[in-house]
């Protein structure tokens, strides 16, 4: 197998689900069977069957990146530019193959999932066309070696995800919501846009390669080249959901929630991530710090409002927005590889939880209907309790998936969150930004104490409602069995044979930091690699921050389970009275740090003020002059038309009227009668004759 | 006006000629005052006669050949044919107007 | 006065007599029979002139011919039974001007010209030379003829059909 065949696979693997996805728009809904949702599954799994083939190759047999690359226009010479053209290509390197397994793996088990979840619904065909439409996108994202490319698909993702929320668009906070992840999406890609033309005008070319290439030479640096990080990682805000532009994720969970699992939680989320690893190279110190405070503060502020929320989903989305903090502060505190190992363990267990959390609301859903109940919320923990019995295989993978996501040993979120709080650690030490690995630590422990939360009122104790809890059943097969699988991907042999160090895993050991390029003057001093020794000195902070990290992190982690256990499973502390005591603070964190009020009273009703304001202007001042030549114009016409009245149709009407009398004249003669015709003619005939006879 | 009538003793081209101018006149008068259009179509006849009494008379007087049988055998068939799409057309009038009478059908008017 | 002289008087006096009947009678139908003999009467006249050939295709014809369609024509367009079969007339003065006109004229131009009259040809029978004659001179002339009769036939036929009635 050769590098020509590798590409070859991975755009087969690309172009299936897209093919599945024309197939099923055209004929989904009357012609395959099944509605094609049999159709599109296999073309996913054939593309995760592809990228396997591709990961082991590109793996264990090329160390080095295969790119392909081809021409897709040329402009020739452009006069103050040079050769104008536009390279396309598919890059593959650990990195990228790394994320189309990933992607692939999540896309597979959700649409397994959705074979039992969506059915019955009014638009199944449609809904699976959407999934392999978004495969394909995320797809894109994933090999795509060049800004251009990348962008293209960065669109499209995002327009998938919003036909996916609006999925149920007779809802009309669904529609709503699909609406708001739209244009939210669109203000971070603003901003990447603008990166990427900063690059392309600079640098004269979109491939990621070439682009690093002209930074180290110089091409490109100082506060453009900082601006230029940010604004591409603006891009990242917007699509993985940062503090300021997080407000929409949270609304996107009225999608149907295996698409909350896969985009929501899993994939398109962390393409943000993957985008600010691809370009990791050319960060410099101060995007870096920027990118790290923007992950802490998003981890931060979506850590707090989860502890208060009730609907389930609303809990795990809020938790999606801390744990993508979490790898933007990673890789901006310089953890790179901790960042993106946490992206693929995340994705994993994330995708579980979206997907448990499926199951109940599915199962609730079901038990609401036998009741014929439609005004109970299925989906909010308080109509829940005790389900433990009656969907056991649900709570057990649940379970696995919460201790991941705690970060308690043996599971895979354990080695890589260990990791991030190493780097943070050693970060915070190095530059002296001290807040990053405090919030760090404190958001560990909030992790677990909402996840348990979360847990406990779901499963365990006694069912808040009888009437519901007596016709809940464990979920089909069909929905299980994903379950299982992504469980078994939340343990550590997965990723490494050593439970307790990170550094054991393949992820480690394959994928490695990309040497930067920014000029040294710009890059943080420890990150630096000194003469004498081997390792940088950030290196060297990093192995001795390894073992207080892990100790530190899990302390916090047992804090925040014992704190939950004691609140919500024993009842030693009441929550209420929590509540109640910090009532300011709890109501700060149940409306969400008020940021969508703060956004409709000041970007969105200043926007409509500017509406209005620009209405006003059009209708007043442009109409008003409008309206003023208008009126000049028609009082020269009447005076012309005067004239021309008067005058012109005077003479005009003249000669009609002269005519007129002759005609008049004329027409008695004409009668109509061809009889006194004839007697014209024989009239004529005879004067005629006389004339040139007689 | 001299007229000479000398030749009116005998029988010869100018009695023949002058019945024709007879005919003809009658003819006229016909088509121009009648209202039905069949009366009409009978003052067509009539001078088609008067044309071929002409004829045939010259022949015979004139250039002793058979010339003008000829023309009048050629007019008696256009008279054939002329009669039988004109009553085909009164026909049709009748039909649209109710009547033949050529003075209400005044559309050359309108 | 010779026998000749006697026919062609009395046969000029049949045709214009009743040719002045045609036009002059209110009744549709007698100007049709006067009709009748006007034709006789021309037809008297084309054998003095030894037309024998003219003179019977006159009589098949006009009368077999011709007449019988106006007659039908008479028919077909009047209400026979309620109304009168008259026609009325219009214009008279203006028309009996000019036909007077025309015919003084006529005759003026007739009685002053010098005709060529001298010849005076008798034929035996005139039936044989129109035939060869049809045959060679005039081959062309007769052949569009019988073009145009079939043309007026058919348009007859087309023009006094009866429509369908749609709808």
């Amino acid at each position: 197998m050769n590098q020509n065949t590798l590409v070859l696979l991975a755009s087969i693997s690309l172009l299936l689900p897209f093919l599945g996805f024309v197939l099923l728009i055209f004929f989904g809904k009357k012609r395959l069977p099944r509605q094609g949702d049999i159709i599109e599954t296999g073309f996913v799994l054939g593309s995760l069957v592809l990228s396997f083939i591709v990961f082991f190759n590109k793996i264990l047999y090329f160390p080095e990146p295969i790119e392909w690359k081809f021409e897709w226009v040329n402009f020739g010479f452009v006069e103050n530019w040079g050769e104008m053209k536009v390279t396309l290509g598919i890059l593959i390197d650990n990195l990228s193959a790394t994320m189309l397994v990933v992607v692939n793996v999540i896309s597979s088990l959700v649409h397994i999932f959705s074979i039992g979840y969506m059915k019955d619904d009014v638009r199944y065909s449609r809904y699976f066309a959407y999934l392999g439409f978004f495969t394909f996108s995320m797809l894109g994202i994933v090999l795509t070696n060049n800004f251009f490319t990348m962008y293209v698909f960065w669109e499209l993702v995002g327009v998938s995800s919003y036909l996916l929320i609006g999925h149920w668009y007779e809802k009309k906070s669904a529609s709503d919501a699909a609406k708001k992840a739209f244009i939210v999406n669109r203000v971070g890609d603003f901003g990447f846009f603008v990166g990427i033309m900063i690059i392309w005008a600079s640098l004269k070319t979109f491939n990621f390669g070439e682009v690093f290439a002209g930074i180290e030479q110089g091409k490109l640096s100082g506060g453009l080249l900082t601006a230029a990080g940010i604004l591409v990682f603006c891009g990242a805000i917007g699509k993985s959901a940062q503090f300021p532009l997080h407000v929409w994720l949270p609304d996107a969970m009225e999608g149907p929630t295996p698409v909350s699992a896969l985009i929501h939680a899993a994939t398109m989320v962390a393409a943000g991530v993957y985008l600010t690893a691809r370009t990791y190279a050319m960060m410099s110190a101060d995007a870096l710090t920027f990118i790290a405070y923007i992950g802490a503060v998003t981890a931060f502020i979506a850590a707090t409002i989860a502890i208060t929320q009730t609907d389930i989903k609303r809990v795990l989305a809020y938790s999606t927005i801390s744990q993508l903090g979490y790898m933007t502060m990673s890789l901006g505190s310089g953890a790179y590889v901790a960042g993106f190992f946490h992206l693929v363990t995340h994705a994993a267990f994330k995708a579980g939880l979206f997907l448990g959390s499926g199951s109940v609301i599915h199962a609730m859903h079901h038990a609401l209907h036998k009741i014929h109940d439609h005004h109970t919320d299925p989906q909010d923990i308080r109509n829940m309790g005790g389900l433990k019995k009656k969907m056991p295989i649900t709570y057990y993978t649940f379970l696995i998936y919460t201790l991941a996501i705690s970060g308690i040993p043996l599971t895979s979120g354990f080695l890589s969150k260990d990791s991030i709080l190493a780097g943070a650690f050693a970060f915070g030490k190095l530059s002296g930004h001290v807040v990053i690995p405090l919030i760090g630590f404190f958001v560990a422990g909030l992790t677990a104490f909402y996840m348990f939360r979360l847990l406990i009122l779901t499963f365990h104790g006694e069912p808040k409602r009888k009437d519901i809890f007596e016709h809940i059943h464990e979920s089909p097969k069909v929905m299980v069995f994903p379950l299982v699988i992504l469980a078994v991907l939340s343990l550590w042999f997965i990723f490494g044979p050593n439970p307790f160090d990170a550094s054991t895993t393949w992820v480690e050991k394959y994928i490695h930091k990309p040497k930067s390029v920014v000029p040294h003057d710009q890059q943080f001093e420890f990150n630096l690699p000194k003469e004498s020794v081997l390792v940088t000195e950030y290196e060297h902070a990093l192995h001795e921050a390894h073992i207080p990290a892990m100790l530190l992190s899990l302390g916090m982690a047992g804090l925040g389970i014992l704190f939950a256990f004691l609140t919500y499973q024993w009842g030693k502390i009441s929550a209420e009275k929590v509540a109640n005591a910090l009532k300011p603070v709890y109501t700060f964190l149940k409306n969400k740090w008020y940021f969508d009020e703060l956004y409709q009273n000041t970007f969105v009703l200043a926007t409509l003020g500017i509406s209005r304001f620009a209405r006003w202007f059009d209708l007043k001042v442009i109409d008003g002059i409008v309206d003023g030549s208008a009126h000049l114009t028609k009082l020269w016409s009447f005076s012309v038309g005067k004239f021309d009245w008067n005058i012109i149709d005077g003479l005009v009407n003249l000669l009609a009227y002269i005519t007129g009398f002759f005609g008049y004249i004329t027409r008695l003669l004409q009668n109509g009668k061809v009889q006194t015709y004839i007697i014209y003619v024989v009239f004529a005939v005879i004067v005629l004759f006389y004339i040139f006879l007689g | 006006m001299l007229v000479n009538l000398s030749g009116l003793k005998n029988v010869g081209l100018e009695h023949f000629l002058i019945v024709g101018a007879i005919l003809f006149s009658l003819g006229i008068y016909a088509v121009v005052t009648r209202k039905n259009a069949i009366m009409v179509l009978m003052g067509i006849e009539l001078i088609l006669n008067s044309a071929n009494i002409n004829f045939i008379a010259f022949s015979k007087y004139s250039t002793a050949d058979l010339s003008g049988h000829l023309a009048a055998i050629f007019v008696i068939i256009l008279a054939a044919a002329e009669a039988a799409i004109a009553i085909a057309i009164v026909l049709n009038i009748y039909r649209n107007f109710l009547t033949v009478n050529i003075d209400e059908i005044d559309n050359l008017k309108r | 006065m010779s026998l000749f002289d006697v026919a062609f008087y009395v046969l000029a006096f049949i045709t214009v007599g009743s040719a002045i009947v045609v036009v002059s009678s209110k009744n549709i139908i007698y100007s049709a029979f006067a009709l009748l003999f006007t034709f006789f009467g021309v037809a008297g006249l084309y054998v003095l002139l030894n037309a024998d050939f003219i003179a019977v295709t006159q009589i098949l014809i006009y009368v077999g011919g011709i007449l019988v369609l106006i007659i039908f024509g008479v028919m077909l367009t009047t209400k026979a039974f309620d109304v009168p079969i008259k026609t009325e007339t219009l214009h008279v003065g203006p028309a009996i001007v000019v036909t007077g006109a025309i015919m003084g004229t006529l005759f003026g131009v007739i009685l002053k010209t010098r005709w060529f009259n001298v010849l005076n040809v008798q034929w035996d029978g005139t039936t044989k030379k129109i035939g060869e004659r049809l045959m060679t001179d005039f081959l062309l002339p007769f052949e569009v003829a019988s073009v145009v009769l079939l043309v007026a036939l058919l348009g007859a036929v087309i023009i006094a059909r009866r429509e369908k009635v749609k709808s």
